[in-house]
C-alpha cells in the first residue's frame, strides 16, 4: 500500500501490553508525555477486556512530527512484561521492529496461557509448528529474530532489585510497580530519547507524590543505564527532540469533562459504566476550580441507577443549574422515559453518551457507533431533541459546551454522542480555547424582565421557544406535568390544546435547525475544486479518514469529506447539496448497518451504495481504511458493504 | 404575609373520587403551607404518577408532577442545585414503595433536607386498584381477581435501615395530626418521611376511614372505638442523638420495631424517630466545597463580559499540560 510505513524519526507506533491492572496504562501514559516533552505529536489508544485483573490490556502510542488522529497495523517497537504480550502481539510488529521482553517468561508454553483464547492460542501454536519453533515463548522470539526484528530481553527483576538496594528498600515488593516505567524507560532509552524527558514525564505524572518520583526516577536511570551498557547497536529508527507549540495531554474524556466545567455545567450525575465514568471522576477530582472572581463547583452525584440519573439532572436543571448526565448504551437505554419527561417539559438538561459495543452488556469496553438511530428515536411518542457528534478530542471539548448553549436555548434534551474510541484515546492537542464559545442561555429570565400575569411556561410563541422562569422565582410560579398540558403547564388532554403543544414544541426543532450555523452541522473537508471521491462518516472515524485523503492525495486521487457533527435536526438541505453533486459516495461508520447512510437515505433521499463499516469492537485504523476506500474507487458498486477487521 | 388557604390553592377542578382520603392530605398540606410562615416562592411541591400525583395541580405552589416512581429523584436533584428551595415530595405507595423503591432506599443513605410525604393506600389507584407494596399478605381489596400473594412492606423500618433522620405516620382524614405532623417534618433538618394511611373508597374496601375509625366496635356508650391512636400522645419519645447511651437507642429501636408493627386492633399514628444531629448531604457537601450553600450550583454565575466562560481553564488543565521548559 501507499506510504505508510512508520519506522522513521519520529513516526513510531509504540505498542505495550501486559495484565489488567499491571501499570500498562500508567507506562503508556509516561511514555507518551515523555515523547510529548520531546515535542512530539501523540495519539494513543487503550483496549481492555471487562475486567479489573489479570485479563490481557494493550496501549498503542502513535508517534508523530505532525498531528496524527488515528490508529496503524504496524508496530515498530513492542514492550512487554509477560508472555502473553508476546503472543498475542509479537506477529504484529513489523520486519524492522524492536521488541523488549522480560527474560523470565522465555520457557512459558503458549498452551499454558490460559487468558488466551483456545482458538487462538492453537492457532499460534500451528503458526510457529509450520515455521519450525517451539510452541513457546522462545519460539516466538526466534520467529521474530527471523523476520529481522531487534530483540531485547531484560530482566526486570534485576532492576527492581538494583534499583531498592539503591534506595535502601528492603521489601522488593513495594518497587514492583516500577515496572511500568522500567518499560517506558528501556523503551525510551533504546529509541534514543534522553533520559531527562522520561525524568519529566514521572514527574509530571505524580506531580505532588515526592516518593513515587524519586523511586521511579532512580529505576528510570538504572534502566537507562543498563540499556546503555548492555545494547550497543543503534535501531535504524529513533525519538528526535523538535520544537513545538504549546500542547496538553489529554483522553477524550476529560476533554467532554473540562468543555462541561467551561460550558457551565454544575450539576452532574452518573451511575458507574465505562466507558463514562471516567468522566464524572475526573469532574469529581475537580469540583471545585478558580472562576474569574473567586470560586467556582460543580456538584457531581453517583446515583442509585441510571433513571435517577437523568431524573435528578432533570430535577437540578428546573432551579436554572446547567446539568448534565453521562452514560453509555445500558444506561441510556434506562434513561429514555425520563428524557421523555424532560422533552414535554421543555427542560434543557444535557446527556453524554459514549457509545461501546452493543446490544445488552455487548462488549463494554470497546468502541461501536452503533446508537446514532437509538440516540435520534429513543422515546415513547415524539419530541424534539438535538443530537451531536463529536470527531476528535477538541470537538469533544467544544460540543460539550455547544451542547449546553442548545439545550438551554432551545429548551430540550441534548444528547452528545463520544464513542469509546475517541473517549479512550490519550492525545496531544493545542491548548483548548475558554472564551471560544460564548455561554448563550436562550430565553432564561432574568428576574427583573418585564413579563405579562400571569405567566405562562408555556406560552404558544412563533419560534415554539417560551421564555423559561426557575424554580423558586418569586412571580414566576409555574407547573410541570408528564401529562400533555396546557401553557400554564396543567394538565390539559382537549385536542385543539394538544395540536398546539405539539406543534410548539415541535417547532423549536425548526427554530434550532435556522439558527444553528451550518459549520456546527457538517464539516467539510477539501481543498480540491474538483472531487472524484466524497466520504461521508461521524464520530471518531474522521482521524482515520483526514489521513486516508492525505494519503490519496498523493496518488492524485481528489477525496472531500462530509462529517456530520449534528445528526438531529439534521442538516437535510446541506447534506443534500454535497451529495446531489457527487460522483462517488462512500460511508465509513463503525457500526452494522450503516446508521447514518440509513438516515441520510430517511432525510435526503439519496441512498448511498457504497459503506465501510466496522463492528468488531476496535478503532479504524488507517492502513485498512485505506485499502478499503482503494477497493470501492476501483470497483464501485450497488450495494457494496466493505467490513473492516483489523484489531487484536 | 399571612396566607389565607385560598392563597395556596388553585381554582382548577379536582377530579379525586368523592370521600378520596386524597382530600385530607391535600387540606393538611395547604393548611400547613399557610401556618408555617414560609416563602411561599420558594416552596416547591413535586409529586410520582398515580392518583396522588395531582395534588401539585391543585396547589398553588410551583408545581412539578413527575413520572411513575421518581417523584424523590427530581425532589433531590432540585434541592442539591438549590438548596434554598423547600422542597416538599409527594408520592402514592405503588409509586414510592414499588417502582421507586431504589430511590426511597438511596434518599435515606443520602439525608437531604427534605420531606416526603406518601399517599399510602395499599392500591395501585389510578391504574384500578391492584395491590400496592403495601398490602398485607392474604388481603383482597375490591378489584383484586385472586387475594394478595406478596408480604406488605413496612415503610417505618424500611426508612429506619435506610438513614431517613425523621420517620412518622399520620392518618389523612386526622387533618389536625397530619397537618401538625407535616409541619414538624418540614423543620426537621434532614430526610424526612411522613407515611400517611389513606383511605381509597373506590379501590380499597378492607382499610377504609370506616375501620380506621373503628366503627365497627363500640363502647358501651355506643361510640366508635377509633383503630388509629397517637403514639407521641400515649408519651412515645421519638427523639435519637448521637450521643444518647447505646442501651438507649437499642430500646428505642426496638420499640420502634413493635410499634410499626402494630396493626389492625391498634394502630399508631406520630413520629416514630427523629434524630437531628447527623449531618445532611449538604454538611457533607459544604467539607469538600466550602462555598456550596451560599454559591450552590443554581446560584453560580457562568459567564462574565461578553458571555465568556468565567472557568479559568488553565489552572483546570495544568495537570494535563507538557511543560517542557525545565528540561
Ligand atoms: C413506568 C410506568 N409504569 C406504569 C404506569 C402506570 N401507572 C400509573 S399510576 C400507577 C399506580 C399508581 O399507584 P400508586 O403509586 O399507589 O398511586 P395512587 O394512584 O394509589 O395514588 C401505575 C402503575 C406508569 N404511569 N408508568
Ligand atoms: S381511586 Fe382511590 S385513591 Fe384514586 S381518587 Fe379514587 S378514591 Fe382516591
Ligand atoms: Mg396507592
Amino acid at each position: 500500500m501507499g506510504d505508510c510505513d512508520l519506522s522513521d524519526t519520529n513516526r513510531i507506533n509504540w505498542k505495550i501490553g501486559g495484565a489488567q491492572g499491571s501499570g500498562v496504562d500508567s507506562s503508556a501514559r509516561i511514555f507518551s508525555r515523555a515523547c510529548a516533552l520531546a515535542g512530539l505529536w501523540v495519539y494513543g489508544t487503550r483496549e481492555y477486556y471487562s475486567n479489573i485483573k489479570g485479563l490481557h490490556s494493550y496501549f498503542e502510542v502513535r508517534l508523530s512530527p505532525t498531528p496524527v488522529n488515528c490508529k496503524v497495523d504496524g508496530v515498530t517497537f513492542l514492550a512487554s512484561f509477560d508472555a502473553e504480550t508476546l503472543i498475542r502481539h509479537a506477529e504484529t510488529v513489523e520486519n524492522s521492529g524492536a521488541i523488549i521482553y522480560n527474560n523470565t517468561v522465555l520457557q512459558t508454553p503458549i498452551e499454558k496461557v490460559d487468558t488466551i483464547n483456545m482458538e487462538v492460542r492453537q492457532r499460534v501454536i500451528r503458526r510457529l509448528e509450520s515455521g519450525g519453533f517451539t510452541p513457546d515463548v522462545a519460539g516466538i522470539i526466534k520467529e521474530a529474530e527471523g523476520r529481522g526484528i531487534h530483540i531485547y530481553p531484560v530482566q526486570y527483576d534485576d532492576i527492581i532489585g538494583q534499583t531498592a538496594k539503591k534506595l535502601g528498600e528492603t521489601q522488593l515488593s513495594r518497587l514492583n510497580k516500577i515496572i511500568n516505567v522500567l518499560a517506558a524507560s528501556f523503551s525510551g532509552a533504546l529509541l534514543g530519547l534522553d533520559r531527562s524527558y522520561m525524568f519529566k514525564a514521572i514527574e509530571q505524572t505524580f506531580a505532588s507524590k515526592q516518593k513515587i518520583i524519586q523511586m521511579n526516577v532512580e529505576g528510570a536511570a538504572i534502566a537507562y543505564d543498563f540499556t546503555e551498557n548492555n545494547f550497543k547497536e543503534k535501531l535504524p529508527y529513533s525519538i528526535v527532540p523538535i520544537k513545538n507549540s504549546e500542547r496538553i495531554y489529554i483522553s477524550g474524556n476529560e476533554a467532554v469533562a473540562l468543555g462541561k466545567l467551561v460550558g457551565g455545567c454544575r450539576v452532574q450525575t452518573y451511575y458507574p459504566i465505562t466507558p463514562a465514568s471516567d468522566e464524572s471522576e475526573f469532574l469529581e477530582a475537580h469540583e471545585y476550580f478558580n472562576v474569574s472572581g473567586g470560586k467556582g463547583s460543580i456538584l457531581v452525584v453517583q446515583t442509585e441507577d441510571e433513571i435517577a440519573a437523568i431524573t435528578m439532572a432533570t430535577g437540578a436543571a428546573l432551579t436554572g443549574a446547567r446539568a448534565g448526565t453521562s452514560t453509555s448504551g445500558p444506561g441510556f437505554s434506562l434513561m429514555v422515559e425520563g428524557m421523555g419527561w424532560a422533552g414535554i417539559n421543555e427542560v434543557p438538561v444535557v446527556i453524554t453518551l459514549y457509545s461501546r459495543g452493543g446490544p445488552s452488556t455487548g462488549m463494554p469496553t470497546r468502541t461501536e457507533q452503533g446508537d446514532l438511530k437509538f440516540a435520534l428515536n429513543a422515546s415513547h411518542g415524539e419530541f424534539p431533541r438535538i443530537v451531536i457528534c463529536s470527531g476528535d478530542v477538541k470537538e469533544c471539548f467544544y460540543d460539550a459546551i455547544r451542547a449546553f448553549n442548545y439545550a438551554e436555548r432551545y429548551q430540550l434534551p441534548v444528547i452528545h454522542i463520544v464513542d469509546k474510541g475517541l473517549a479512550n484515546c490519550n492525545v496531544t492537542i493545542t491548548p483548548l480555547d475558554a472564551s471560544a464559545i460564548p455561554i448563550e442561555r436562550g430565553k432564561l429570565i432574568t428576574p427583573d424582565g418585564q413579563h405579562q400575569q400571569p405567566y405562562k411556561r408555556f406560552l404558544f410563541t412563533e419560534d415554539g421557544v417560551s421564555e423559561r422562569a426557575v424554580l423558586g422565582m418569586p412571580g414566576y410560579r409555574f407547573w410541570n406535568t408528564g401529562d400533555e398540558h396546557d401553557e400554564m403547564g396543567h394538565i390539559n388532554e382537549e385536542p385543539d390544546n394538544r395540536v398546539r403543544m405539539m406543534d410548539k414544541r415541535m417547532r423549536k426543532l425548526e427554530t434550532a435547525d435556522k439558527e444553528i450555523p451550518v459549520e456546527e452541522k457538517i464539516a467539510i473537508f477539501s481543498d480540491q475544486k474538483s472531487v472524484d471521491l466524497t466520504i461521508v462518516s461521524w464520530g471518531s472515524s474522521k482521524g482515520a479518514i483526514l489521513e486516508v485523503m492525505e494519503l490519496l492525495k498523493k496518488e492524485g486521487v481528489a477525496a472531500e469529506f462530509l462529517q456530520i457533527r449534528t445528526a438531529s435536526p439534521f442538516p437535510v438541505e446541506q447534506v443534500k447539496k454535497y451529495l446531489s453533486r457527487a460522483k462517488l459516495i462512500v460511508d465509513v461508520e463503525q457500526n452494522y448497518s450503516a446508521q447514518m447512510a440509513k438516515v441520510i437515505a430517511e432525510k435526503t433521499g439519496i441512498m448511498i451504495e457504497n459503506v465501510i463499516v466496522k463492528y468488531n469492537g476496535r478503532p479504524i485504523s488507517l492502513n485498512e481504511l485505506y485499502q478499503a476506500i482503494k477497493l470501492v474507487i476501483s470497483a464501485p458498486r450497488k450495494n457494496r458493504r466493505v467490513v473492516l477487521t483489523h484489531g487484536a | 404575609m399571612v396566607l389565607k388557604l385560598t392563597d395556596v390553592r388553585t381554582d382548577l377542578f379536582n377530579d379525586w373520587c368523592p370521600g378520596c382520603g386524597d382530600f385530607g392530605i391535600e387540606a393538611s398540606l395547604q393548611l400547613a403551607l399557610t401556618e408555617m410562615g414560609i416563602d411561599i416562592d420558594k416552596v416547591v411541591l413535586f409529586s410520582g404518577i398515580g392518583c396522588h400525583g395531582k395534588i401539585v395541580h391543585w396547589t398553588n405552589t410551583f408545581g412539578i408532577h413527575t413520572l411513575h416512581g421518581r417523584t424523590l429523584a427530581f425532589a433531590q436533584g432540585a434541592k442539591l442545585a438549590n438548596p434554598g428551595l423547600e422542597v416538599i415530595a409527594l408520592g402514592g405507595d405503588g409509586d414510592g414503595f414499588g417502582i421507586g423503591a431504589g430511590h426511597f432506599v438511596h434518599a435515606g443513605r443520602r439525608n437531604i433536607d427534605m420531606t416526603y410525604i406518601v399517599h399510602d393506600n395499599g392500591v395501585y389507584g389510578l391504574t384500578k386498584g391492584q395491590a400496592s407494596p403495601t398490602q398485607r399478605l392474604g388481603e383482597q381489596t375490591k378489584s383484586l381477581p385472586q387475594p394478595n400473594i406478596n408480604s406488605g412492606i413496612n415503610p417505618i423500618l424500611l426508612a429506619l435501615s435506610t438513614g431517613y433522620t425523621f420517620i412518622a405516620r399520620s392518618y389523612a382524614f386526622n387533618t389536625r395530626h397530619l397537618k401538625e405532623t407535616i409541619k414538624k417534618a418540614v423543620s426537621h433538618n434532614g430526610l424526612a418521611l411522613v407515611d400517611v394511611l389513606q383511605p381509597c373508597p373506590t379501590y380499597n374496601d378492607i382499610e377504609t376511614k370506616a375501620w380506621y375509625d373503628g366503627e365497627d366496635r363500640r363502647d358501651a356508650s355506643g361510640k366508635a372505638v377509633p383503630r388509629i391512636y397517637d403514639v407521641n400522645s400515649q408519651g412515645y419519645d421519638p427523639v435519637v442523638t448521637s450521643k444518647m447511651p447505646q442501651e438507649d437507642f437499642d430500646r428505642k429501636i426496638e420499640q420502634i420495631f413493635r410499634l410499626s408493627n402494630e396493626w389492625g386492633n391498634k394502630i399508631p399514628i406520630g413520629v416514630f424517630y427523629q434524630e437531628e444531629d447527623r449531618p445532611t448531604y449538604a454538611d457533607r457537601i459544604l467539607q469538600r466545597i466550602p462555598t456550596y450553600v451560599e454559591m450552590p450550583p443554581a446560584k453560580q454565575d457562568i459567564f462574565g463580559t461578553d458571555n465568556k466562560s468565567v472557568v479559568d481553564l488553565a489552572e483546570l488543565s495544568r495537570e494535563l499540560a507538557i511543560d517542557a521548559t525545565e528540561i
